[in-house]
C-alpha cells in the first residue's frame, strides 16, 4: 500500500511552478529524451499530484538524472514545462528528505 | 552504488553558503585570464565571466576522481567529505591538481571574447576579484534557499559597482542572470546579453576569410531558453567558414551530457558519446559555445575529432 502524503499534495497545489495538468500522456517527451527517462512526467508527475510520496521517493535518482535540457518541453504538444517541474521536485526532496535548502 | 546525491549537493550548497561559490577558486585563478588586457575596473557595462570557464580545469580534475568513486564502496565516505569540507576548502586541493595547459586553454577563450568585444568597439570593464560565481548549479539542483541568498549577493555586487549592462560569456550564466535572477531578486533589472548577441548586433566585420569546416553544437540553454541560435551563425556566415548542421540542431539540439557530470558521471559520458557521433556525421571539427559542452564533448571524442570553443574560430576570422 502506498502512503498518500497530504503535505506533498498540498505543496504541489500551492506551487506556481509545478504544473503538469495539461499532460495528455502522448509519450513524446520520453521519445525525444536523450536520457530515455520514461517516468517523467507521465507517471512521476501523476504520483506527485495525487500525493504518493513513497512512489516519488523510489524515483529520487530519476529526478536528479534529468539534464534539464528542455528537449521534452520543446516537443510537448501540451506545453508542459517539464524541467521546471523537475526542479520543483528536487526542491521538495532537498528540503524534506535531505535537509537542504 | 551511485554517487550519493545528498552529500554531493550538501558540499555544493555548503560551499555556496560559506565561500560564495559551489567550487571556490582563488581570485588569482579567476582573474588570471585578464592579465595584460588593461580592462578598466568596473564601469556601467561589465564583462561578467561567472567563473565557469575558469572552473572547468578544476571540475575536470575533480570529475576524474569522482568517476572512480561511482559504483565503488568508497561512496559512503562522501558524507565524511562533506564534514571535512566545512572546515577545509577541498576545491583548493583539486585546484592544485588541475592541468596548467588546460587552464591556459580556457583562459585563452576568455581573452578571445574580451578582445572580440574590444574590436567591436564595445565599451566595457571587468570586476576582477570582486566578481562572484552566478549560483547556476545550485539553482539547477533545486537548492533554492541557498541560491536565493547567493543571487542577492551577486545582485548587490553589481549594484554597488553601478553596473547597468552585463555581458556574459556562457549560456548557463546568461540564463541564470537574465531569466532566473528576476524571479529571485526583487527589482533586478540589469540588462543581460551574451557576447554572441553583443557581437552580432555590433556589425563587426571579419579581417580574414577562413576555410574552417565546422560541425556546430548548439547549447540547450542558449537555444531553448535564451533564444541564442541565429547570432553565432550570423557571425560565422561572414567568415567564409563552412558550417555543417547536425541532425539535431538549433531549438532541437541534443544535450552534451555535461549537467550530469557531478552526480552521474557514467550516464553523462554516455550522452556525450551519442552527441559526438551526431556531430561527426555532420562533418568537420566540432565548435561549441559553452565551456561545459566543450569539456564534455572533448572527453567523449577522445581525440577522434577536434572540439573547439567558437571563440577560437571567431578570434581567428575577426583578427584578434
Ligand atoms: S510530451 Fe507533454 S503531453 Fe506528451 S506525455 Fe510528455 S508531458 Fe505529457
Ligand atoms: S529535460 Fe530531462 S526529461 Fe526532458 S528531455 Fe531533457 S533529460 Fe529528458
Amino acid at each position: 500500500m502506498s502512503r498518500v502524503s497530504s503535505k506533498m499534495a498540498l505543496a504541489v497545489k500551492c506551487s506556481d511552478t509545478f504544473n503538469a495538468d495539461a499532460c495528455m500522456h502522448c509519450g513524446v517527451c520520453t521519445a525525444v529524451c536523450p536520457m530515455g527517462i520514461e517516468m517523467l512526467p507521465r507517471k512521476l508527475f501523476r504520483y506527485v499530484q495525487i500525493g504518493l510520496e513513497d512512489k516519488v521517493k523510489e524515483n529520487i535518482s530519476t529526478i536528479y538524472s534529468c539534464l534539464l535540457c528542455g528537449m521534452c518541453a520543446e516537443n510537448c504538444p501540451a506545453e508542459v514545462n517539464i524541467a521546471d517541474n523537475v526542479r520543483f521536485l528536487r526542491k521538495y526532496i532537498n528540503e524534506n528528505e535531505f535537509n537542504l535548502s | 552504488m551511485p554517487l550519493p546525491t545528498k552529500d554531493i549537493l550538501g558540499i555544493l550548497a555548503d560551499n555556496l553558503n560559506q565561500r560564495k561559490s559551489v567550487l571556490p577558486i582563488s581570485s588569482a585563478a579567476a582573474t588570471r585570464w585578464a592579465k595584460g588586457l588593461d580592462l578598466p575596473k568596473g564601469g556601467k557595462t561589465v564583462l561578467y565571466t561567472g567563473h565557469l570557464y575558469q572552473l572547468i580545469p578544476i571540475i575536470d580534475a575533480m570529475s576524474g576522481q569522482m568517476a572512480k568513486f561511482e559504483d565503488s564502496a568508497l561512496t559512503k565516505y562522501f558524507g565524511l567529505g562533506r564534514n571535512v569540507n566545512k572546515f577545509i576548502n577541498m576545491t583548493f586541493f583539486m585546484g592544485m591538481m588541475a592541468s596548467k595547459d588546460e587552464q591556459k586553454d580556457y583562459d585563452r577563450m576568455l581573452r578571445n571574447i574580451a578582445l572580440l568585444l574590444k574590436k567591436a568597439d564595445v565599451d566595457f570593464g571587468y570586476l576582477y576579484g570582486e566578481e562572484l560565481y552566478s549560483g547556476a548549479l545550485v539553482y539547477d539542483e533545486g537548492v533554492d534557499g541557498s541560491f536565493a541568498k547567493h543571487a542577492q549577493r551577486v545582485a548587490d555586487m553589481f549594484k554597488k559597482n553601478g553596473v547597468e549592462k552585463i555581458i556574459t560569456v556562457d549560456p548557463h550564466t546568461t540564463h541564470t542572470l537574465r531569466t532566473v535572477f528576476p524571479e529571485f531578486v526583487k527589482g533586478f533589472d540589469i540588462e543581460v546579453k551574451s557576447y554572441l548577441e553583443v557581437l552580432a548586433e555590433s556589425g563587426i566585420e571579419p579581417t580574414n576569410q577562413i576555410t574552417d569546416d565546422l560541425s556546430l553544437h548548439d547549447s540547450c540553454v542558449y537555444a531553448r531558453h535564451e533564444n541564442v541560435v541565429e547570432q553565432p551563425r550570423a557571425l560565422l556566415a561572414k567568415t567564409g567558414a563552412k558550417v555543417n548542421e547536425p541532425r539535431l540542431c538549433g531549438k532541437n539540439t541534443h544535450c552534451c551530457g555535461g549537467p550530469l557530470e557531478s552526480l552521474f558521471p557514467s550516464e553523462s559520458h554516455r550522452i556525450a558519446g551519442n552527441r559526438v557521433e551526431q556531430l561527426k556525421e555532420a562533418g568537420g571539427s566540432i565548435a561549441t559555445m559553452c565551456p561545459i559542452c566543450l569539456v564534455s564533448l572533448r572527453k567523449a571524442a577522445k581525440g577522434s575529432v577536434k572540439v573547439n570553443d567558437l571563440s577560437d574560430t571567431l578570434a581567428k576570422a575577426y583578427g584578434v
